[in-house]
């Protein structure tokens, strides 16, 4: 068989610099171009390189940033949200234990409403202690209140930590804000992508003037933080939730905006030859890259594949989903994570499978787990889950237990 | 700040409503909760009993006795300047000022409703 070579000629969008840089560069060099006030970070592997990258700038007079020393992921939370609370655009990154150590001060970022972004290079979790990628460290902070977008190589990352400062200051939002970047197969591999010239990114992203929201000044004075007695708690939550909901409107419209401006277009969901597919592959992350690999070669074959790339996990595009995938003769869901004790052990199948039975569309889903900690996972392991959904779809039921692939019996 | 700017009046607000994060825009709001309904007990003052030491009004931890300029001749004939009054919109009812006061001047009365 021929090999087939393809070459892309890429036209570089106008006045961006091709540079090349691993998935931790491409994260400090957006919060550089996004011109952040305050940045505080406790070095975890694999996130190491944006801690580093930045300190770097910050020396070299690059970034005209205070780099708070931390003595924890705690601290490092505790810091951000304080400086965001003063009304300065705030920066952090984690992964794995880190996020776990940050936990409770996840809540109270997204509580407080303080629009921190923070980069997530993910990683598993212990024990057994183990450095490489999954996405279980994102998984256990879903719940928490932030708005949680999953990259899918180096130009995304940079580009979503672009948007996430639009996203997160925006006065209709006021959320925290989470990029996820795949441990090592992003944070440590070095991509070409394009950087966008600071004062368009600051045009995009503007800083907004002091006051917009409330801040702490001492000036006007505001308490932050209250206690929330009963008859108070439940209403400040409900407004929270909806806040969530409906940044979606927000997250959306800063994706289009970001194409009309610099030529890469975002949406929620990323949906791959999904036209006319009967057997679709939803997944996030790098790993969608994979399955989009998969799907090109069963095309090939002939065989009617797709696949969607879930952008914006946190708040979960369900609507969206649900149309998408309305057609679809069997649904399939490729979890990089586990969620112990669940009625299946795939997160995302759980919020995939909520989304298309709450708004009837009610098809064959096969949720799999593959890949944890590090474990590779080949486009061969992808089309052989396709060929299982196919069986399922034959047998028109779904999966009533999670399928651990890539596992030795 | 405009979402800010809603009644000083401590009413119950629904959640579309209710300001975000919880935050509070203006200092001391904490003397517009009144505790009253912390209480199970209420204090009551005996203005014959009061030898008008202050001591109570020095433990209360909430500030809630107060110290008025009120003139009180008791029957036995003494006349004190001042009156020792308890605010019940602060008073949670925590019964310390009736366990300290050095006469028993004070007591401690179930709140009925």
């Amino acid at each position: 068989m021929a090999a087939r070579a393809e070459v892309v000629r890429e036209r570089p969008p106008r006045g961006q610099e091709r540079v090349s840089a691993t998935g931790n560069y491409a994260a400090a060099y957006a919060a550089r171009d996004a011109d952040v006030d305050v940045v505080a970070v406790y070095p975890i592997t694999p996130q190491v390189q944006i801690a580093e990258k930045l300190a770097e700038m910050i020396a070299n007079g690059e970034l005209d940033a205070e780099m708070i020393h931390v003595e924890s992921e705690h601290s490092a939370m505790s810091a951000v949200i304080a400086a965001a609370a003063t009304g300065a655009r705030a920066f952090t990154a984690t992964s794995s234990q880190g996020l776990e150590l940050m936990h409770e001060m996840l809540w109270i970022a997204a509580g407080l409403r303080q629009p921190v972004v923070m980069a997530v290079a993910t990683r598993a979790l212990s024990a057994p202690i183990n450095i490489w990628n999954d996405y279980t460290d994102v998984m256990s902070a879903r719940d928490t209140g932030w708005i949680i977008i999953f990259s899918e190589n180096v130009q995304e990352v940079y580009d979503n930590v672009v948007q996430a400062f639009r996203i997160a200051e925006h006065p209709d939002v006021l959320l925290p804000v989470m990029v996820a970047l795949d441990g090592y197969i992003l944070s440590h591999t070095v991509e070409p992508m394009y950087r966008i010239p600071q004062d368009e990114v600051l045009s995009y992203a503007p800083k907004r003037p002091r006051g917009y929201r409330p801040v702490l000044d001492p000036d006007r004075p505001v308490t932050m933080g209250v206690l929330a007695a009963p008859n108070w708690y439940y209403e400040i939550k409900r407004q929270q939730a909806e806040a969530l909901r409906e940044s979606k409107k927000v997250v959306r419209e800063a994706g289009r905006e970001f194409g009309k401006r610099f030529g890469r277009y975002y949406d929620l969901l990323e949906p791959f030859m999904l036209d006319d597919a009967e057997y679709v592959m939803v997944s996030m992350g790098a790993t969608a890259s994979l399955v989009k690999a998969a799907v090109k070669r069963l095309r090939r074959e002939g065989v009617k594949v797709g696949a969607v790339k879930v952008r914006v996990y946190r708040p979960f595009p369900a609507d969206e989903l649900a149309e998408m995938l309305q057609h679809a003769k069997a649904v399939g869901v490729l979890d990089r994570a586990i969620a112990f004790g669940g009625p299946t052990e795939g997160p995302l199948f759980a919020d995939v499978a909520v989304s298309l039975a709450t708004r009837g569309v009610h098809v064959p889903m096969v949720s799999f787990v593959h890949g944890l900690g590090g474990r590779d996972i080949f486009v061969r392991d992808v089309v052989e889950m396709f060929r299982i959904l196919a069986d399922y779809a034959r047998k028109g039921r779904s999966a009533t237990t999670t399928i651990f692939f890539g596992v030795r019996e | 700040m405009e979402q800010l700017r809603y009644s000083r009046v401590p009413e119950l607000r629904g959640w579309r409503d209710v300001p975000i994060a919880g935050i509070v825009p203006w200092p001391g709001s904490t003397a517009e909760n009144r505790m009253h309904a912390w209480r199970t007990f209420r204090p009551v003052i005996d203005p014959e009993k009061c030898v008008r030491c202050r001591l109570c009004w020095v433990y209360c931890p909430d500030g809630a006795i107060v110290e008025l300029d009120k003139p009180y001749t008791t029957r036995s004939g003494r006349t004190y300047k001042v009156t020792y009054e308890v605010n019940y919109d602060y008073c949670k009812g925590c019964g310390i000022c009736a366990n300290e006061c050095p006469v028993k001047a004070i007591r401690m009365v179930p709140e009925v409703r």
